[in-house]
């Protein structure tokens, strides 16, 4: 049995992070993490008539140049895991029509990274596969136009709102090859604790990412030691919220807990409030800046745990509330 | 998880931020009464050249609507709003700037089933509000005798 505890599988057999790639919008780019960037585009469109070609070929380009990159042909790829917050998954299964290699899209929201990481490892710890690509993009003007107002429009966002980073991340997993190892995977429970406010998407998820960091600690207990332990896009609300969550349950990760949404922009200066969310938002961060510190044994066990909230307009307009959840990847270097 | 909907939601509250409602008061104070006194000058002006209250008062909507209108193709009016919040959506120009906004988002769906389907997304609410209230209030005074 390769389940351990309540919700964790162990991954014993080699599931190597071979390699990653990363492109991010401008402000991205600006931003604390701008020299991690595989790549950064100048302008949001990309030359792309719509937001949400533009996203299309963020997420193309990053397989692209993956591929590329590690001199393997697209036929050796078995399949491609891949997600994004537009309906329908559009920007995946349009970004892999090209690229002939088989397609599986998935939705997990802004936790699509860590749950596509998650699904590939079982798939090569169990041998069906050999190398599978992982991908996840969001865009700033895509998910504004489908989850919020149009751009033009003057108001004001509340304070406890984030910002949709605009970028896609993808990983390179394989069977095979030098690199950071997959060793477990905890797949979260749904959790709402009834936040109905979509602009507090931090507070909607902190409950599920607490409850998937305390079932992943509990279940690889004796196994291993995270220094540091990465949330998707909580925020600086969510991740206030989710370590009080856990010291409650005496359960103290203050220290050694970060959250890709605060380490992508500078808070203070980029004026993107509560921090960055989004598919891309973990997709990005841990593609590039934590990849680096996993590659170069600088960081030697992560506990990635990418955070999303399972809602659509629609439905919180007819007064449901925000479903949280929050998929975890125990890496080592 | 030690917490029900009603605990949880106190956690939430304390931690977080509350938007200072004093200081964007001020500013939409500003904001707004800036807009106006702009929308009284013009109106002035058109008076003092011989053009009747009633004429001046359409000119000026015209030129504050076409301005906001200009003002958010530009990409300027949602940089305004973000300061002068309310300041800036109750005056007929955040009005302009509601139905030009989405105008310009959804023309890439086309200009039947984009611009001019999305058009009123945003405003439609007050114009539906704005005409059942007027005739509410145009049946009470054609009852009450006014």
């Amino acid at each position: 049995m390769k389940k351990i505890g309540k919700q964790t599988f162990l991954i014993s057999s080699d599931v190597v992070i071979k390699d990653t790639f990363s492109i991010v919008g401008p402000k991205e780019g600006e931003g604390p993490l701008g020299n991690y960037f595989d790549m950064i585009i100048d302008d949001s469109s990309w030359g792309e008539k719509s937001w949400e070609k533009s996203e299309q070929k963020l997420q193309k380009k990053a397989v692209e140049n993956l591929i590329k990159n590690n001199k393997i042909e697209p036929q050796e790829i078995d399949l491609i895991l891949s997600g994004d917050l537009l309906n329908q998954i559009v920007s995946s299964s349009y970004a892999a029509r090209d690229l002939s290699i088989p397609f599986i899209g998935i939705y997990g929201a802004c936790s699509t990274m860590a749950l596509t990481m998650g699904l590939a490892s079982l798939l090569i710890d169990g041998g069906f596969a050999s190398n599978i690509i992982c991908v996840t993009s969001s865009h700033f003007c895509t998910a504004e136009r489908q989850y919020r107002a149009p751009l033009e429009m003057g108001g004001q966002r509340p304070l406890s709102s984030q910002w949709t980073v605009t970028g896609s991340g993808a990983v390179l997993l394989s069977n095979h090859g030098n690199g950071p190892k997959i060793k477990n995977v905890t797949f979260g429970k749904i959790i709402d604790l009834g936040v109905s406010d979509v602009n507090n998407m931090g507070a909607a998820m902190a409950p599920a990412a607490a409850d998937t960091i305390k079932q992943n600690l509990i279940d690889t207990m004796n196994l291993v030691e995270y220094n540091e332990i990465v949330t998707g896009d909580l925020g600086s609300i969510g991740k206030k919220i989710s370590d009080e969550i856990l010291q409650k349950e005496k359960i103290n990760i203050d220290q050694r807990h970060k959250d890709c949404g605060m380490l992508i922009y500078d808070i203070e200066k980029q004026d993107v409030h509560a921090g960055g969310s989004g598919c891309g938002c973990s997709a990005v961060v841990f593609s590039s800046y934590y990849y680096k510190l996993l590659k170069e044994k600088k960081l030697r066990n992560l506990l990635f745990a990418a955070t999303g909230a399972l809602h659509s307009p629609t439905i919180c307009q007819q007064g449901e509330t925000i479903p949280g959840i929050s998929h975890a990847v125990g890496i080592s270097s | 998880m030690k917490y029900n909907e009603k605990k949880y939601d106190k956690v939430v509250k304390k931690h977080t931020p509350k938007n200072n409602c004093f200081v964007n008061s001020i500013y939409a104070f500003i904001f707004g009464g800036t807009i106006c006194t702009i929308g009284e000058i013009i109106k002035n002006l058109f008076m003092n050249a011989g053009i009747s209250s009633e004429e001046a008062g359409t000119i000026v909507l015209i030129i504050l609507i076409g301005t906001s209108a200009l003002l958010t193709g530009l990409g300027v009016y949602d940089k305004i709003g973000k300061v002068g919040g309310a300041g800036t959506i109750v005056p007929i120009t955040g009005f302009a700037n509601s139905v030009v906004a989405p105008a310009l988002e959804f023309k890439t769906e086309g200009f039947v089933l984009g611009t001019a389907a999305k058009l009123f997304t945003i405003a439609g609410p007050v114009l539906v509000f704005g005409y059942c209230s007027s005739m509410i209030v145009g049946l009470l005074s054609l009852i009450i005798g006014g």
